[in-house]
């Protein structure tokens, strides 16, 4: 086991590193680790040292500037480190390049992040199918199109950044489908335009997709993906204001890709598998921890910034993570009540524009129940262990009640990704039979929060060295 | 007065479960109540051996009747719940392993286990997977196992079928006695009346006896398991130790699911919360040291259970001493394995036939000192 410090932040996107920093300034030992080979997280992704400086200035400048603080600061980062484990005490437990390490800290602060929700649809399992944020992790760290045409569906802001991030690696939209109408979009546009940098930068996508002459069929979503060849046959159709599928005429795309997504969910892995409390709030992106004005969860000592948090996006993040940073230096008595307020004040006053912004952008990404709703029987819901919809469903008139059960009998959510992808989606369909979503509740959290290669675990020793408890009795 | 049921079952784990099942069948109007969801506590998160290797030498003659009633659950149950007969082993790496093997195996052969010793020779022709440097092994035709998050969804439906009344996530908060029966009161203001109660929650038990003033310690362990990829066949018993520290077995899936009872932290109000780190590592040692090929996989989750035990590590199953119509079923070592035969001895208890085996009598567990010595001493 490796030294103690004040605090261990999980996750080094723009929450975890503006965290890191702040409690750093003031006096607290941090370490920060992150799966990631450099810091930015999903937004500000850095581009493979490998690749060479003329792909790294097209690196977003704000991600470098991270990086940059970070190297000057006191920080000790741990990059390329999956955390697996996070106990009282508090313990960190990582897997690396060099195997399994472990860390202690007074303090943690989670800063891990969102993941993405897809809603099935026949077909959305197919190679060749990626997801939205997928796919601006491809876009950003290796310059990689999802193919040489492609079609981008689903909703929020992603669908823009990826068909936009598309035609600027020289790729080929076939048309861009999104579950929103254009007024969707409008009714936020006072929230939008509290960032006009991001305010801006949406109305300069939005005239290059009409230059580019790519189609945005507004209020439609993809009905099915079938193979034909090396290709993809996809339908899409109109939807209502609720997501429902609206009679009238399919039209279909021969693609190469297609690329969908609906939405993040927040990454709650350390959260609930500590214990600490949750609430769903749909806006935010589902379950989310339960959190005070300074970012403590409901046991001592843990803390959560950025999208971890709630889906409020990377301007929001940074803020909360430079807030939270402070708050365990305020805790661990590092920061006296005037100085902590006088620091505090002008931040959380940014802080509610930016996430005025985020909100605006979570509203677009909202799960849409009345899509969930018509997931057809067949369609599969949990791509790790193929449980469809109809096998979800038969459970929950069987008597399952909570998201838990459902997985017991089923076998939904007991594959590698452990839930992360089909979580959401199976507590809506739990709730979609009857039951209220908070009752369904959310699959518990349990270690590895990846999974762990044994040998790595535990390399192998003598039988005479291994220590055992005392036998079972006879 | 009149009750709304004959008998109250509280706790919907395997032993609640069988026994309300029973009672039902045998004409009774049954309620079956429990905090949560029917067999999600260790009922539905265990890890489904049915070996008579690790089952305690007196129970043996119960495991026998349990695990064949598992592998017939189809024609009791209604449902198969993935129960599957398969040859089990038990290792020695080390000659007090080899010393340890031999008196556990004699013990549970005069119970009536048919466990013999093994070469390693033939214990790896048997199932080449296992670590030829074994220095010996028992070996029992009569092993198996059962995929234990199944349980509910097939006792579910047949509690349903005959005619339980199923009362899931209302926890109980107190138990009276009223007019020569209980009133039973749960959250949510729910009550039931019922002429009689079977007490049948898990390690939970100790508070439950509490609600009818009734003191008996229970220890709560706390089990971890492992669970694996799916990986390529590796192994084709079920492959234990000794010393008991190892239960080890891959599922048609492919996953190996590995166990031992090694100890993680948790506690009754939180439940099994995470693994202790450096136990978690000795499992998966002691796991890979048995069958190799394990080296190759990976880990993909890591739970914890809750198992109970009595002072004497013997069940608790039978009438509350001086309490018209109050039982208690737990605590019993094994016990998954068991308790389709355990659930339904009570039942023939209850129905007022003579139970096919005898019952486990509470009573010499529970404290009779009068609390205010208790509080003194
Ligand atoms: C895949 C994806 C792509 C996105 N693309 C965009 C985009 O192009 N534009 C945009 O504006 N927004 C994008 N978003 C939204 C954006 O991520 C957030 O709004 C913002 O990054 C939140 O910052 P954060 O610091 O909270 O989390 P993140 O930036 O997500 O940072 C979390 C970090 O935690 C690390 N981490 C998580 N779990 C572990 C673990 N167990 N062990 C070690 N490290 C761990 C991750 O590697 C990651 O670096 C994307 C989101 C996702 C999920
Ligand atoms: C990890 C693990 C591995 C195991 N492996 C094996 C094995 O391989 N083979 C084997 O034979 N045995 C095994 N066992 C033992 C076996 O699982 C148990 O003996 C058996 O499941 C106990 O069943 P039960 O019904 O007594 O308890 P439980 O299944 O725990 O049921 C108790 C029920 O009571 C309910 N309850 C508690 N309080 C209240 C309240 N106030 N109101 C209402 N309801 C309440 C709970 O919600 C729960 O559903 C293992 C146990 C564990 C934990």
């Amino acid at each position: 086991m490796s030294g103690e410090t004040d605090l261990i932040v999980v996750g080094g996107g723009p929450a975890g590193v503006e965290a890191a920093l702040a409690a750093s300034e003031r006096g607290l030992s941090v370490r920060l680790v992150d799966e990631a080979p450099q810091a930015g997280g999903q937004v500000y992704r850095a581009p493979p040292r490998a690749f060479g400086a003329k792909f790294q200035q097209k690196a977003d400048p704000i991600g470098v500037r991270l990086r940059d603080r970070l190297r000057a600061s006191a920080v000790q980062t741990h990059f390329d480190h999956s955390v697996w484990s996070a106990s009282p005490g508090y313990r960190i437990d990582a897997l690396g390049p060099d195997g399994a390490v472990s860390w202690r800290a007074r303090a943690v602060i989670a800063a891990t992040g969102a993941q993405e929700r897809v809603v099935p649809f026949p077909g959305w399992t197919l190679p060749g199918v990626t997801g939205l944020a997928g796919a601006t992790i491809m876009l950003k760290s290796q310059g990689m199109l999802p193919g040489a045409v492609t079609l981008v569906a689903g909703q929020g802001p992603l669908l823009l950044a990826v068909a936009i991030g598309i035609l600027k690696a020289g790729g080929k939209l076939a048309a861009v489908i999104d579950l929103a109408s254009q007024a969707d979009w409008l009714a936020d546009w006072p929230a939008i335009a509290s960032q006009p940098r991001l305010a801006l930068r949406g109305l300069a996508w939005q005239a290059i997709l009409r230059r580019a002459g790519v189609p945005v069929l507004y209020r439609h979503a993809i009905r099915s993906a079938e193979a034909q060849g090396d290709q993809l046959l996809v339908s899409v159709g109109a939807v209502d204001a609720e997501g429902a599928p609206v009679a009238g005429r399919d039209r279909s795309f021969v693609v190469d890709a297609l690329t969908v997504g609906n939405g993040l969910t927040a990454s709650t892995d350390i959260t609930r598998l500590m214990r600490a409390e949750h609430r769903f709030d749909s806006l935010r992106g589902g379950w989310v921890p339960q959190l005070d004005t300074d970012f403590r969860t409901t046991l001592p000592g843990l803390y959560v910034a950025g999208d971890g948090a709630g889906i409020a996006g990377a301007a929001a993040a940074a803020i909360d993570g430079r807030l939270a940073g402070l708050a365990v230096a305020h805790d661990l008595g590092q920061c006296d009540d005037a100085a902590y307020q006088n620091l505090i004040a002008p931040l959380r006053r940014s802080a509610l524009r930016a996430r005025k912004f985020g909100t605006a952008m979570a509203k677009l990404m909202v799960l849409r129940p009345a899509q969930v709703a018509a997931i057809a029987d067949e369609t599969i819901v949990c791509r790790c262990e193929d449980v469809t919809q109809g096998e979800i469903c038969t459970a929950v008139r069987e008597g399952a009640r909570g998201v838990n059960q459902v997985k017991a009998w089923t076998r939904c959510g007991m594959g590698p990704c452990q839930g992360r992808i089909c979580g959401d989606i199976v507590g809506q369909l739990v709730t979609g039979q009857g039951n209220a979503r908070e009752e369904a509740g959310y699959f518990t959290g349990r270690t590895p929060f990846r999974p762990l290669p044994l040998d790595e675990l535990a390399p192998p020793i003598a039988y005479g060295d291994l220590q055992l408890p005392p036998p079972a009795p006879l | 007065m009149t009750s709304d049921f004959d008998v109250a079952v509280i706790g919907a784990g395997v032993m609640g479960a069988t026994t309300a099942l029973h009672l039902a069948r045998g004409g009774m109007r049954v309620a079956l109540v429990d905090r949560g969801e029917i067999c999600r506590e260790a009922s539905g998160v265990n890890a489904g051996t049915l070996t008579l290797h690790m089952t305690r030498a007196a129970l043996i003659p119960y495991a026998m009747k349990g695990r064949a009633l598992w592998l017939s659950a189809e024609r009791w149950l209604g449902r198969d719940v993935g129960a599957r007969s398969a040859p089990g082993f038990s290792l020695a790496f080390t000659t007090a392993e080899e010393e340890m093997l031999v008196k556990r195996a004699e013990a549970r052969c005069a119970m009536g286990a048919p466990i013999r010793l093994v070469s390693p020779a033939e214990a790896c022709a048997i199932d080449p997977g296992i670590n030829p440097a074994i220095r010996a092994a028992a070996f029992c035709e009569l092993d198996g196992h059962v995929t234990a998050y199944l349980t509910g969804r097939g006792y579910r439906q047949a509690l349903t079928a005959a005619g339980v009344t199923m009362v899931e996530q209302i926890p109980v908060e107190a138990i009276e006695s009223q007019g020569g029966g209980y009133l039973i009161r749960g959250t949510c203001g729910t009550r039931l009346s019922a002429r009689r109660i079977v007490l049948a929650g898990g390690v939970w038990l100790e508070s439950m006896l509490a609600m009818l003033g009734v003191r008996v310690k229970i220890k709560c362990l706390i089990n971890q398991l492992i669970i694996t990829e799916r990986m390529r066949p590796v192994m084709r018993s079920v492959v234990g130790i000794a010393n008991g520290l190892l239960s080890l077995k891959q599922f048609e899936n492919g996953s190996i699911l590995i166990g031992g009872g090694w100890q993680g932290r948790g506690d009754p109000i939180r439940g099994g919360v995470e693994p202790i780190p450096d136990n978690l590592i000795g499992n998966i040692r002691l796991a890979r040291h048995a069958i190799p090929a394990l080296g190759e996989t990976r880990v993909v989750r890591i739970w914890l259970g809750l198992e109970s035990e009595t002072a004497d590590a013997m069940p608790m199953i039978g009438p509350l001493p001086g309490m018209e119509g109050a039982y208690v079923i737990g605590c019993v070592h094994s016990g998954y394995t068991s308790a389709p035969y355990m659930g339904q001895l009570l039942a023939q208890h209850i129905l007022g036939q003579e139970p096919e085996m005898p019952l486990f009598d509470p009573a010499r567990l529970i404290d009779t000192t009068p609390s205010s010595v208790r509080m003194s001493a």
